[in-house]
């Protein structure tokens, strides 16, 4: 499988894993979103400097060629992959330990 | 760049407070399941050479299956960060995490 293919899987089974399996659904809030807003201008930043540099390459035929900061638009699919199922099991485990924290001020 | 991502966020575990690196079991539960599917997505995307690493810009440390000792790091680090800046936009502005 291509890194594209791989990153929209990612993506996909990120999205499954908050709202279905866990169903944290932090993707319907407003705190994740916002939170992504700052998560990827960071990426663009140290993920632009890791691939401009050529300390990361990737191979042209794995991906579709689309680059944002001279990374692979593949890698904003895998960071949101990444995000997402870090949050969404931290928010799970929060609420199995019983942590009104982690459900916030509603 | 590591470095660079941890003293980043570290003001907001300090000074803001939101008890991410305070709540360390959690943590960790967190991040095993995302650090098991990241290394065998990154196992998977060196074999395949999807990916490359310049040996003179990493430290050298490679551990099993290609991996630079970075890229492992970069799979705690990051989600570390995500979940510090996901706390502290939680307790500036007090909304709920989700499925509310």
């Amino acid at each position: 499988m291509s890194y594209t293919v791989l990153a929209v899987v990612g993506v996909a089974g990120a999205l499954v894993l908050d709202l279905v399996v866990l169903r944290t659904r932090i993707v319907t809030g407003r705190a994740f979103w916002t939170a992504y807003a700052i998560v990827i201008f960071f990426q663009l930043v140290t993920n632009g400097w890791l691939t401009g540099r050529d300390i990361v390459t990737y191979d042209e035929a794995q991906i579709v060629g689309l680059r944002l900061v001279f990374a692979p638009v593949e890698d904003l699919l895998f960071g949101f992959s990444l995000v997402v199922q870090t949050l969404a099991w931290w928010v799970w485990w929060g609420r199995r330990s019983g942590d009104v924290r982690s459900e916030g001020r509603a | 760049m590591l470095a660079f991502c941890l003293l980043g966020t570290l003001p907001l575990e300090l000074r803001l407070g939101v008890r991410v690196y305070r709540q360390w079991r959690r943590l960790v539960l967190t991040l095993l399941p995302v650090v098991t599917v990241f290394v065998m997505w990154d196992l998977y995307a060196i074999a395949a050479g999807h990916w490359d690493f310049d040996e003179a810009q990493t430290l050298g440390i490679v551990l099993p299956g290609g991996v630079p000792l970075e890229e492992l790091l970069f799979f705690v680090v990051v989600p570390t960060c995500a979940l510090l800046a996901f706390e502290a936009v939680r307790r500036v502005k007090g909304w709920p995490a989700g499925n509310q």
